[in-house]
C-alpha cells in the first residue's frame, strides 16, 4: 500500500510545495516512514538547458571523484551544489543529496550515441551499475526528485519543498513491502524527464527487467518501479510511441475486448500486444507518470489499486483518495474513478 | 433530541472517532461530523440507533463493522465503505470508491451514484434476517458482487445509457443476487454467474429496497417499479467445486 498523487497545471503556472506535502500526509495511514518523495518540473529556470543530475553521494571523496570524472568525460558542469537540506530529527542523513546542473558535448554524439538524451541515460546507467556510493536519482531538465527515507512531512520539510515553484508535481508515500526501505528505493523513480510513482506491485518485473535490459538500461534499485521509468523511455522516447500507446502497451486490453473492438482498432492493439507482450506489466498497480509534455495516470487490468481524477479549469489532479486531491484544491471538480487501464493524460495546452 | 456537533477540521482520524464513541456511549441520537476530510474508520463498530451525519469526505472504511445506527454521508466516499457492516444503514449522497459494502453481512448501503471496482465483494448472508443489500443508483465498475455468497446488489443505472457496461459481474458469485436496471450483456457476466428472467414475484420482494431507496434521496420510486430488470445468480451453488479438484 502506497499513496500517490500528480497534479498538472496545463497553462504552467505554478505552485509551491507546501500543498503537496499537506496533501501526502493526508494519506500517511498509506506509508510506513520508510520512504517518501516528490518531484517538480519548471523548477530550475536558470538552468533550463541543461540536464539537473541529484546524486547521493555516501562521501564526498571517492565516489564524487568518479562522477567527476565521467560528467567531464562527456560534457560540461555549467553549476554544481549541494542540495539545500534542513536537518529533521526522525529523519536520518545517510547520503548526501547534490545536485549538477550539465550540459553534454555536442561531439559526443554518433554512432550508437543518437542524442543528448542517450548520452545522459548512458551517464546514469555507468554511475548507478558501477560507482560504489553514488547514485544519479534524477536527471531531466528543469525538474528533479527530492527524496528520503522518511514520512511525507519530514522529507518535504529536510529537502525545503515549499522552495520550489512547479507546474507538474507527482508525489509518493511508500509502504515498501517486498524491497527495502532506503533512499533509493524511495518514489518518485526518474530517467531523463520520465518520473513514475506507483503504489502495487509489478509481479511481471523479471520479464520487463529482461526486456529493458537488451536496450542497455540496468535495474540498480533493488524494486520494481524503477522499470516503469525505463520502459517509458524505451516505448515514449527511442521508439516515439504516444502516450496513450504506451498505456495500452503495459496495460493492455484483454483478448476478448481486443476480440469485440472495431476492425482498424482491433488490428492496432492486436499488434501493440504482440509487439510489446515483454513490456506487459502484470500485477496490482496505480501509476502516475510525468515528463516534460505532461502527467499520466493508469492502473493494472482489473484495477487492484486506487486511482481518482479530478480536475478545475486547467488544472488536473490524480491520486490514490480524493481527499488528498480537496487538500489541494477544495474546489476541484468531475471526480471520478477511471477504468481499468485507461489513460488519465493531462498535457500542456497548445 | 440530544445532538452533538465535532469540528474535524485537521483532525486526525484518532481523536475524532474517539469523539464518535464518547457521544454514542454518552446517549446522543444524532452526532453531526463538519469539515471532514479523509478521516478513515469513522463510526467503525458502533452500536445503538444514534444518527451519524458527516459532512464531508470520509476516508476509507467509513461504518466498517457498524451495527446499528445510520450514517449519512454528504459527500463522495472513499474505498470500502460499509466494510464487514452488521447492521443499520448507510447513505453516501455522492459515490464511492473501490470495495463497497466488502464482505457486508447486514443493513443497507446506499449510495447516490457511482462505485468504483468490486463493489459487494464477499457480501454474506445468515438466513432471511441478515441480509445486507447494497443499492447503487448510477452505476459500478467491473468484477460487482465477486466471490458473492448472499444479499443483494441492486443498481439503478440512473443517468446511464446501460445500467452497466464493465465486465466480471458476479465473478465468482456462490450465493445472494444481483439485480441490474434493463438488459446485460451476456459478455459482461463473469464466471459461475447466469442471468435469469426478473419476475413480478421478485419485483415484489425488491420493491421495498427500491422505495427505500428512492425515500433517503428524494426520488420518485414509480419509473423503477417494474420488471425491466435483470436478475443475476450463481450457475449453481458450488460452481468451483472441481476447481481445485483432481479426480
Amino acid at each position: 500500500m502506497c499513496g500517490i498523487i500528480g497534479f498538472i497545471d496545463k497553462t504552467k503556472s505554478t505552485m509551491d510545495g507546501s500543498k503537496i506535502k499537506a496533501a501526502l500526509s493526508l494519506m500517511n495511514e498509506r506509508g510506513s516512514g520508510d520512504g517518501a518523495g516528490y518531484v517538480a518540473y519548471g523548477i530550475y529556470p536558470d538552468y533550463a538547458d541543461c540536464y539537473a543530475l541529484h546524486v547521493f553521494f555516501d562521501n564526498m571523496v571517492e565516489p564524487k571523484t568518479k562522477v567527476d570524472e565521467i560528467l567531464h568525460r562527456w560534457g560540461t558542469v555549467v553549476h554544481q551544489e549541494e542540495i539545500p537540506t534542513v536537518e529533521q530529527p526522525g529523519l536520518k542523513r545517510v547520503h548526501t543529496p547534490w545536485r549538477y546542473f550539465f550540459k553534454p558535448f555536442d561531439d559526443m554524439i554518433g554512432g550508437k550515441v543518437g542524442s543528448e538524451k542517450d548520452i545522459i541515460k548512458h551517464i546514469v546507467m555507468e554511475v548507478n551499475s558501477s560507482i560504489n556510493g553514488a547514485l544519479i536519482f534524477s536527471s531531466g531538465k528543469n525538474m528533479g526528485v527530492f527524496k528520503a527515507s522518511g514520512w511525507p512531512e519530514e522529507v518535504a520539510d529536510f529537502y525545503r519543498i515549499e522552495d520550489y515553484e512547479g507546474y507538474i508535481w507527482l508525489a509518493h508515500n511508500r509502504y515498501p513491502t517486498n524491497s527495502p526501505g532506503w533512499w533509493g528505493g524511495a518514489h518518485p523513480f526518474n530517467l531523463l524527464d520520465w518520473s513514475v510513482v506507483h503504489n502495487g506491485e509489478i509481479t511481471s518485473y523479471g520479464t520487463n527487467q529482461r526486456y529493458v535490459e537488451g536496450y542497455g538500461y540496468k535495474c540498480t534499485l533493488l524494486t520494481d518501479t524503477e522499470v516503469v521509468a525505463y520502459l517509458f523511455d524505451l516505448l515514449g522516447r527511442q521508439h516515439e510511441l504516444p502516450t496513450e500507446t504506451v498505456v495500452k502497451a503495459l496495460a493492455p486490453p484483454f483478448w476478448d475486448e481486443i476480440d469485440r473492438m472495431p476492425p482498424a482498432e482491433e488490428e492496432l492493439h492486436r499488434a501493440i500486444r504482440l509487439t510489446y507482450g515483454s513490456a506487459l506489466m502484470n500485477g496490482p498497480f496505480a501509476i502516475v507518470v510525468a515528463s516534460n509534455e505532461g502527467i499520466v495516470g493508469f492502473t493494472d487490468r482489473i484495477k487492484l489499486r486506487p486511482l481518482v481524477v479530478g480536475e478545475n479549469g486547467d488544472k488536473l489532479y490524480i491520486s490514490s483518495e480524493e481527499s488528498a486531491m480537496r487538500v489541494l484544491d477544495p474546489e476541484v471538480k468531475n471526480v471520478r474513478t477511471p477504468r481499468a487501464g485507461e489513460p488519465i493524460i493531462g498535457r500542456f495546452n497548445a | 433530541m440530544k445532538t452533538v456537533t465535532i469540528d474535524a477540521k485537521d483532525m486526525h482520524y484518532t481523536p475524532l472517532n474517539q469523539k464518535v464513541r464518547a457521544a454514542v456511549a454518552d446517549g446522543a441520537e444524532e452526532i453531526i461530523l463538519n469539515n471532514v476530510l479523509g478521516q478513515r474508520f469513522i463510526g467503525n463498530g458502533v452500536r445503538g440507533n444514534s444518527r451519524i451525519i458527516v459532512n464531508g469526505v470520509p476516508g476509507g472504511d467509513v461504518c466498517m463493522f457498524m451495527s446499528g445506527p445510520t450514517c449519512i454521508v454528504n459527500g463522495n466516499a472513499e474505498h470500502a465503505p460499509g466494510n464487514t457492516m452488521d447492521k443499520g444503514m448507510l447513505v453516501i449522497h455522492g459515490s464511492a470508491g473501490d470495495a463497497v459494502a466488502h464482505g457486508m453481512r447486514g443493513g443497507k448501503v446506499f449510495v447516490r451514484n457511482n462505485i468504483g471496482y468490486r463493489g459487494g465483494i464477499h457480501m454474506k448472508q445468515y438466513e432471511v434476517e441478515a441480509r445486507p443489500m447494497l443499492v447503487v443508483g448510477g452505476t459500478a465498475h467491473s468484477f460487482l458482487g465477486e466471490y458473492m455468497a448472499g444479499g443483494l446488489v441492486l443498481v439503478l443505472g440512473i443517468g446511464q445509457e446501460k445500467a452497466m457496461t464493465d465486465r466480471g459481474i458476479g465473478s465468482g458469485i456462490h450465493g445472494g443476487e444481483i439485480i441490474i436496471r434493463g438488459e446485460v450483456d451476456d459478455y459482461l457476466l463473469g464466471v459461475g454467474a447466469k442471468k435469469f428472467e426478473f419476475t413480478e414475484a421478485d419485483l415484489e420482494r425488491t420493491k421495498p429496497v427500491i422505495e427505500s431507496f428512492c425515500e433517503q434521496f428524494g426520488l420518485d420510486p414509480a419509473p423503477f417499479l417494474d420488471t425491466n430488470y435483470t436478475r443475476i445468480a450463481p450457475a449453481s451453488s458450488r460452481p468451483f467445486a472441481g476447481k481445485y479438484v483432481w479426480e
